[in-house]
């Protein structure tokens, strides 16, 4: 246990709790107006769809552009649990996440044998063929979509966003995430390394579809109202961009993606159509400029704090 | 028993036969060199051997067992391991986690231990770290543990590939040309940390090179392939002056 608690982690868990606190003092006191809660809580949500999609494109280099269909699994399940059956909101949302992930074992399974483009055009089909279910389910709602209370808070939102992406980053920094790194880096090296290559994609992509769910449940909870057109291909498009800007491969490089593109969108709220303009331009000239993202496959990490502890508990070995 | 025995093994590409009624047997603790001219089916027979390509016709028994048929994964588990002729490394990756992927089959904590952090996470991963750490001590690449693997000269990546391999903890130990592109110092080098190797790792070791003093110099056996045909075994001497191999190698001979 003393591994857990090593100066490094305190501090981050400080720095979480801080932000935390300041920013629930500012609601509590109704000092933060609704836009800017509204703006805070997307981030959450958005900051889970990007790691989670981080999780299969960056560490595991599957290409999938389907995650909105996952996002939207998760939303109707868990709406369906919370709005129409009247259960507890944590019971929908962990039945939106698990079926998003059943979703993705289904469809990993087969489409994890492609590569490249064609698993884009494979987890593509997925997510529209999800949306047109819904759209013609009448129970939820087809096209109007159906409307629910907003139980979601922002403390809600954010533990889940900090749990989810404290067990992403465990799953990435252990020997399992080094296996699907290594899937990216070289298939061919990895398999004859002794890794189970394809059980490590389909795991990353049941994990990545599980927590593209949760966010989905949270979206939808907090939402009011849900409508398939929400889960459209564009809102893939919209997080794949997210990890890309941040850094396909980097955990803390998808955070920063999706916060900087929430961000992006809510100031440019004002100036609408130039929204998809100015992004555009940013984007073109990131790749131009730089192309492997914010922070590349780098992650952001307090190891410096940790340093001469680490050092330390070396020369006791 | 022998530790690897290679029955009648077949392989066609179509129409192509690549490699045909290869026989080999290597048993426990030897160091076998299999050579032959270029595109004679040397990686192809590596290839077979660890499950990248499914035999056509024969079989392959490894320690009593089948391995034709297994994939790759499968077959580094049973204890084969392997460099390859066009170096692949996870090559954006630091040097000391390239040898931590090799010890992943072998690591001794579930995914839910690692998703919690666990004690058994600690344990496992300091267990890797500190396995890992030897392995490279060997190699003489502790000090570049942190290096990006691709940034290291090509000898170190070689060698590194070789550390790799040995991370997955194999019986048998296949090199593809492991001396490619290497100068004659290195060469030589290598040959000696090929033999210290099998000592110290108590291994066999298949090897496939076109370097004829690294092979000449240190395999027991010699098995030389051309046209997918074994056409001589033997030691290194016999095979030195066997007509046949003089032939496949530089033509027929001019009086």
């Amino acid at each position: 246990m003393r591994n857990l608690f090593n100066r490094q982690n305190l501090v981050a868990l400080l720095g979480i709790v801080l932000l935390y606190a300041v920013i629930q003092g500012l609601i509590v006191f109704d000092i933060m107006p609704p836009f800017y809660k509204l703006t805070l809580i997307l981030i959450c949500i958005y900051i889970i769809l990007s790691t989670s999609l981080n999780l299969i494109n960056g560490i595991t280099g599957q290409f999938s552009i389907g995650h909105a269909g996952f996002m939207a699994v998760g939303a109707y399940i868990s709406a369906i649990v919370t709005a129409i059956h009247h259960g507890p909101l944590l019971l929908g949302l962990l039945a939106g996440a698990i079926a998003a992930a059943l979703a993705g074992l289904v469809v990993g399974l087969p489409t994890l044998r492609l590569n490249g483009d064609y698993l884009a055009i494979a987890t593509l089909g997925f997510g529209e063929i999800v949306r047109i279910v819904f759209l013609n389910t009448e129970y939820v709602g087809g096209a109007a979509g159906f409307t629910l209370s907003s139980k979601i808070t922002w403390t809600w939102a954010f533990v889940l966003m900090v749990l989810s992406v404290i067990l992403m980053k465990n799953f990435v920094s252990s020997t399992h995430g080094r296996a699907c790194i290594s899937i990216r880096e070289n298939e061919i090296a990895a398999e004859s390394m002794g890794v189970n290559t394809t059980k490590y994609k389909v795991i990353a992509f049941t994990m990545g579809a599980f927590f593209a769910g949760l966010a989905g449940g949270i979206y939808a909870n907090y939402m009011y109202i849900i409508q398939p057109m929400t889960f459209s291909f564009l809102k893939s498009f919209d997080i794949l961009v997210m990890v890309v800007l941040g850094g396909l491969g980097s955990m803390t490089g998808g955070i920063v993606g999706a916060i900087v593109m929430t961000l992006a969108s809510a100031l440019l709220a004002s100036v609408p159509e130039w929204r998809l303009v100015i992004t555009a331009v940013l984007l073109i000239a990131m790749m131009l400029f730089r192309p492997t993202g914010i922070l590349g496959t780098k992650e952001f990490s307090l190891s410096f704090l940790g340093k001469k502890g680490d050092k330390n508990a070396t020369s006791k070995n | 028993m022998p530790l690897l025995k290679i029955d009648n093994l077949s392989k066609s590409f179509g129409g192509l036969k690549a490699v045909s009624n290869l026989n080999i047997e290597i048993n426990e603790g030897e160091l076998i060199g299999l050579i032959g001219p270029n595109g004679a089916g040397k990686t192809t027979v590596f290839n077979l051997l660890t499950g990248v390509y499914d035999k056509t016709e024969g079989k392959i028994t490894f320690q009593d067992k089948e391995v034709s048929g297994l994939k790759p994964y499968q077959v580094t588990h049973r204890g084969m391991a392997r460099t390859f002729q066009n170096i692949r490394l996870f090559s954006d990756l630091s040097v000391i986690e390239n040898v931590k992927i090799a010890y992943h089959q072998r690591s001794s904590y579930s995914l839910a231990s690692a998703l919690l952090r666990l004690p058994k996470y600690y344990l496992g991963e300091e267990e890797m770290q500190h396995k890992a750490m030897n392995l490279l001590k060997i190699f003489n690449l502790d000090d570049k543990a942190e290096e990006t693997a691709k940034n290291l000269p090509y000898g170190e990546q070689r060698r590194l590939e070789i550390a790799r391999a040995l991370g997955t903890e194999p019986k048998l130990l296949l090199l593809d040309e492991p001396a490619a592109g290497m100068n004659p110092q290195e060469t030589h080098d290598l040959m000696n940390l090929i033999r210290w190797i099998r000592e110290e790792f108590k291994l066999t070791i298949l090897l496939i090179e076109h370097d004829m003093s690294l092979v000449m110099g240190v395999c027991e056996r010699i098995y030389v392939l051309d046209y997918g045909m074994i056409i001589a075994q033997g030691a290194p001497d016999e095979i030195k002056s066997n007509p046949k191999v003089i032939e496949a190698y530089l033509g027929e001979e001019v009086v």
